[in-house]
């Protein structure tokens, strides 16, 4: 079977201008941090990101790269606003495909099952129908003649989403309490990335879990890439907790052009491994 | 329950913890879905009181078997409720949510997506979350910690929650499960029992005028003749609410008494 092991900037050399990107996590949690740092260091942009929106969808706008961001929200959790999202919309950035959270998991349902769009209630009644005018819906063909949602199918041309472990061919594992949507991103998906905290050999994957934590199979993954730490600053338990406070950091620079334009020399001027250095001795100087 | 004592002493934010509490008093074996540090508090005291079927998470994947103090990590947990689960669960309708409001409308439409032009918002907010779904699948109340013009207004910038005339219009498909039971605010509770389902006051919360409100309300609230006082929190409740539930109080920095 074949070896898929790459690295983050392999994926970003699979990734084009003007793709349709689906981005797993939810919010500030397992979001695929390294690979978003990866595409930010490359010269992708005019993108259609399709995200449960965290920072991964704040750095993206900060850069520029975002043509249509589709997402119900976009938050830090512990930080309710993302400061880089709410600053774009307010500049009209981006265009917004904004959906329902309900909305958007049929969507990408649809998309994972090759059909259209799926029928759901979810969006009768609510400004969502008039801020997507291409929205329409459907009647129940049976005697109730419901009249519902058609969601229509959310196709990516690839995802990216972060695990605990992945095999070297693909097939990936969730260690913590919520597999969020991550294998149906890659479902959804033309081709899929996977990055992970720890690359392990497939006959160790159960290890640690049942088999019900193998959430990404390999049949949809085009290529997995160990790093570690690689949803930083985001969470990915049980390997690690949020980074609350280099979040902190990060949500404050972002609120000031001259704090972020210092924050993104000193961390995201380099490469993952300087980034990761940087977030180390961002945490040094705050033990002296 | 109820021990007839009298108290004395009660905060503001513990009216609004019993008023918020009583919204699942009649909920049965549903999730009770708490948004906000005093609903999260009223939840817990309407599952330890009036309403034990209710099902609770920790605020992520686990539905809690116990009751643990705001913060505190459960020992107890009787069920797995990942994202998924949970947005599947929605449509089930076996969920009572107490979400929050931007801004509210006296027919129940709320909006936490932006404030403004929605194509170039003046302030962009959280976008629309869940508000859709759950207002067309299982009840949807709302927690209103700072009542003003500001929140309670004539008409939402957008329609996230769908309010009852928004519903009618979208048709049976939308009012088939749609039902909005009431709106807790710091200062009274407030529901849709009119014959146009408009907002009225049920309550206002003791030391609370009815002028007070209606100075804070951006919109005509029917107002009965005779509008009476949230109910005391019981000595017992007032317990479980200080030693059990949030003894660290968390709830006075949501609603200063």
């Amino acid at each position: 079977m074949s070896d898929k092991t790459m690295t983050a900037e392999h994926v970003a050399a699979r990734l084009r201008t003007g793709m349709t990107l689906g981005i797993g996590g939810w919010g500030s949690r397992r979001k695929p941090m390294a690979l978003v740092r990866a595409l930010l260091r490359s010269d992708i942009t005019d993108l259609t990101v399709v995200s449960y929106g965290g920072p991964d969808v704040g750095l993206l706008a900060a850069a520029g790269r975002i043509r249509t961001l589709v997402a119900p929200f976009a938050t830090l959790d512990s930080v309710p606003l993302e400061p880089h999202f709410t600053a774009a919309r307010q500049r009209g950035a981006f265009d917004l495909v904004e959906l329902d959270e309900a909305m958007f998991m049929w969507g990408l349902t649809a998309a994972a099952q090759r059909l259209p769009f799926l029928p759901v209630r979810a969006g009768l009644g609510s400004d969502v129908m008039k801020v997507n005018p291409h929205l329409r819906t459907v009647t129940s063909p049976y005697e109730d003649a419901e009249e519902l949602v058609a969601v229509p199918a959310l196709r990516l041309d690839a995802a990216l989403v972060h695990l605990n472990r992945a095999d070297p061919q693909g097939n990936a594992q969730y260690l913590g309490p919520d597999p969020y949507f991550d294998d149906l991103f890659c479902q959804a998906a033309a081709a899929s990335y996977v990055s992970c905290e720890r690359i392990v050999d497939t006959a160790d994957l159960l290890k640690e879990a049942g088999p019900q934590t193998l959430l990404v199979k390999r049949a949809f993954v085009n290529g997995v890439v160990q790093t570690p730490n690689g949803s930083h600053f985001t969470s990915c338990v049980p390997d690690h907790d949020r980074d609350e406070a280099f979040q902190q950091a990060y949500a404050r620079a972002a609120r000031d052009p001259e704090a972020w334009r210092r924050f993104t020399e000193r961390f995201l001027s380099g490469d993952e491994e300087a980034y990761q250095a940087a977030v180390k001795a961002f945490h040094e100087e705050r033990q002296s | 329950m109820s021990s007839g004592a009298t108290t004395t002493g009660v905060t503001r934010a513990e009216y609004c913890v019993v008023a918020c509490a009583e919204a699942w008093r009649h909920a049965g074996e549903v999730l009770a879905s708490p948004m906000g540090t005093v609903p999260a508090v009223g939840a817990r005291l309407a599952k330890l009181t009036f309403a034990p079927g209710l099902l609770l998470t920790d605020g992520e994947a686990l539905l809690i078997g116990d009751v643990p103090a705001l913060g505190a990590r459960a020992q107890v947990v009787e069920g797995w409720l990942p994202y998924r689960q949970h947005l599947a669960l929605v449509a089930t309708g076996r969920r009572h949510v107490m979400m929050g409001a931007s801004q509210i409308d006296r027919h129940g439409n709320q909006n936490i997506s932006c404030i403004g032009d929605w194509a170039r918002p003046a302030r962009q907010l959280l976008g629309v979350r869940g508000a859709p779904v759950n207002t067309l699948n299982n009840p949807t109340s709302y927690w209103v910690p700072k009542h003003s013009p500001r929140v309670f207004v004539e008409q939402v910038d957008m329609v996230c929650g769908v309010g009852y005339d928004r519903a009618a219009e979208a048709g049976p498909s939308a009012t088939r499960f749609h039902h909005v039971p009431e709106v807790v605010s710091n200062l009274g509770v407030f529901d849709f029992a009119t014959p146009d389902h408009s907002m009225r006051l049920r309550s206002r919360h003791p030391g609370v005028t009815v002028e007070q409100i209606l100075e804070a309300t951006g919109f005509a609230l029917t107002v009965p003749d005779e509008v009476p006082c949230t109910r005391e929190p019981t000595a017992e409740e007032l317990r479980l609410i200080r030693e059990v539930i949030d003894p660290k109080d968390t709830r006075d920095r949501e609603v200063p008494a």
